[in-house]
């Protein structure tokens, strides 16, 4: 068992010939927040089926708490905050609670005092009786990583779990997820976005196209891929132009859309040349992950596969 | 076979699930399930029964009530397994919240054929009332037997569509079930009148399917005519359930489980 949640040892899908999760490897240890990024087509909602034996292995070999995915009682130790909102619009808050916790055989009279926690910890105390259909897409959201938790799980995992919410709900709901962290579980989530990966993950590993093309915790992937400054720039008229204006500088550039990503160990020179040219708008910032994800995965639009 | 290896309490979290939803609206739900029948043994029974008088021996009534309570549970059971089932299963995504617990597929199956058949208990039970109160049961001694087997016959019909579901890329879909299978059997299989009025061939057809055998339970159940072949009549219901079950449960798993 070595210690590790989750083992994958060439771990393959394919579908029709077509290899979707290429035979990766890696392992989950407990206790951390385990983050699988990648753009859209990556193989990420894949292999997070595979890892919660809702799609089964083509080839490989795959463990979670040291036993195949088939063996239903895991699943007692797993908890799952899906993408899709499949709450059930016809109960309140307390009774979607009260029957997901059914499914794990936990009874009504016991799973009560429960309830009543896990809508503290989602703030969702005074909605308990409300209608599901009512609430906002934060608090569904929250309600969903509640009911994830009913059966007190080892392990959480969570696809894309602040997709579509505003920025207040988001904070709340990476806080709860950073105290269930604290509290000893372990999470596995997917995201698409590098701020939520940076603020909660300590290992990250990066799909495309069905392959892991890195993997590490957020600061040693900004410092191993990508130079430490940033500035990112509009208004250059061509790539001439920006050729000329990085002209006898340490600079790597990127262009995306109408604007140049300059990378370098340190960017004031050409942070001094862009505010001479009051054409120019820039903004001058610390290396993210969001960059090292574009340099691995590339610039060009990704069609939803 | 491994669909087999159930565990009752999953099962009965599954079933427990839906009959939670239906108590919300419960008052609705009962007023389709009288009211319908209601209707045809009023407007059949009292209407075509003053013109046929006696059907093989009974008042038409009686022998109406009795197949129309039989083609009540195997439409409620088909309406439940068809349209409720598809929206669990692929609108409100609540067959895969269920799929992140240790509840498995066919267990899913297993409570949803338990919970239609339920239903099919609960609106046979009204038409049963309401057939008791029209004139339409004449052994009170057997009749109270009929209700378990109306549970059976739910589970018959509850399987086959819960295979259709399962296989059904919309709701349009069900039409064909509807009118290819469901339409025929309320139409030739001795609900309004005996089979043996048809050619042979379609008696034939007839024989197979499992209306046919449900009706041959029942009206004997509720009425004065004697009961033939027991066994094999509970016997090809149970096997439409068994097979249906196995069938739905091996095509969810094929669709939910990729």
């Amino acid at each position: 068992m070595s210690g590790s949640i989750v083992t994958a040892k060439n771990l393959r899908k394919t579908y029709s010939n077509h290899d979707v999760v290429c035979g990766i490897d890696f392992d989950i240890r407990p206790g951390i927040c385990f983050g699988i990024l990648g753009p859209n087509g990556a193989g990420k909602t894949t292999l997070m089926r595979m890892l919660l034996g809702l799609s089964p292995v083509s080839a490989g070999k795959y463990t979670l708490f040291g036993r195949p995915v088939s063996d239903a009682s895991i699943h007692s130790r797993v908890g799952v905050v899906p993408q899709q909102d499949n709450l059930d619009p016809d109960f309140s808050v307390r009774l979607n609670l009260k029957v997901y916790a059914g499914y794990f055989g936990i009874s009504s009279k016991d799973a009560e005092p429960r309830i009543e926690e896990l809508l503290e910890f989602a703030a969702l105390s005074s909605r308990g009786d409300e209608q599901v259909s009512n609430l906002s897409g934060g608090m569904r959201r929250r309600l969903m990583i509640a009911r994830a938790l009913i059966n007190d799980p080892d392990l959480i995992v969570l696809d894309e779990p602040s997709t579509g919410l505003d920025p207040q709900a988001r904070h709340l709901i990476w806080q709860r997820l950073r105290s269930l962290k604290e509290s000893g579980k372990t999470l596995i989530l997917t995201t698409h976005y590098m701020e939520e990966a940076a603020e909660l993950c300590d290992e990250l590993m990066v799909l495309d196209r069905g392959t892991i093309v890195t993997r590490g915790d957020p600061r040693t992937l900004i410092s191993e891929h990508v130079e430490p400054e940033v500035v990112a720039i509009r208004g250059l008229s061509n790539e001439l132009d920006a050729i000329e204006l990085c002209e006898g500088l340490d600079i790597r550039r990127e262009h995306i859309g109408d604007t140049w990503f300059c990378y370098g160990i340190d960017a004031r020179p050409l942070v001094a040349r862009c505010s001479e040219r009051s054409e120019l708008t820039f903004i001058h910032r610390p290396a993210s992950l969001e960059d090292v994800f574009l340099k691995l995965t590339g610039r060009d639009m990704r069609d939803e596969a | 076979m491994r669909y087999f290896q159930l565990t009752p309490s999953h099962v009965l979290a599954v079933w427990r699930r839906n009959f939670l939803v239906w108590k919300q609206l419960a008052g609705a739900s009962m007023l389709g399930n009288f009211g319908d029948p209601f209707l045809y043994l009023l407007g059949l029974g009292y209407g075509l029964g003053l013109y046929i008088g006696d059907m093989n021996g009974i008042p038409y009534m009686a022998y109406l009530a009795s197949g129309i309570l039989c083609s009540s549970a195997m439409n409620t059971a088909t309406f439940e397994s068809l349209y409720s089932a598809f929206t669990r299963m692929n609108q409100q995504g609540t067959w895969e919240s269920m799929l992140a617990t240790p509840v498995r597929i066919h267990e899913i199956i297993a409570g949803e054929q338990m919970w239609a058949a339920t239903k099919s208990l609960i609106s046979g039970t009204a038409i049963f009332m309401v057939a008791g109160l029209l004139g339409g049961i004449q052994q009170w001694e057997t009749a109270l037997l009929a209700l378990p087997v109306i549970f059976l016959i739910g589970l018959a019909f509850a399987g086959p569509a819960l295979a259709v579901c399962a296989i059904s890329p919309s709701y349009d879909f069900f039409l064909y079930y509807f009118t290819l299978a469901v339409t025929p059997m309320f139409l030739f299989c001795g609900v309004f009148y005996p089979i043996d009025t048809l050619p042979t061939f379609v008696q034939l057809i007839a024989q197979i399917l499992p209306l046919t055998h449900a009706v041959a339970l029942i009206r004997p159940l509720l009425t004065e005519m004697p009961l033939t072949l027991p066994w094999l009549h509970l016997g090809v219901l149970a096997f439409y359930a068994l097979a249906g079950f196995t069938l739905a449960a091996h095509l969810a798993a094929r669709r939910l489980l990729r």
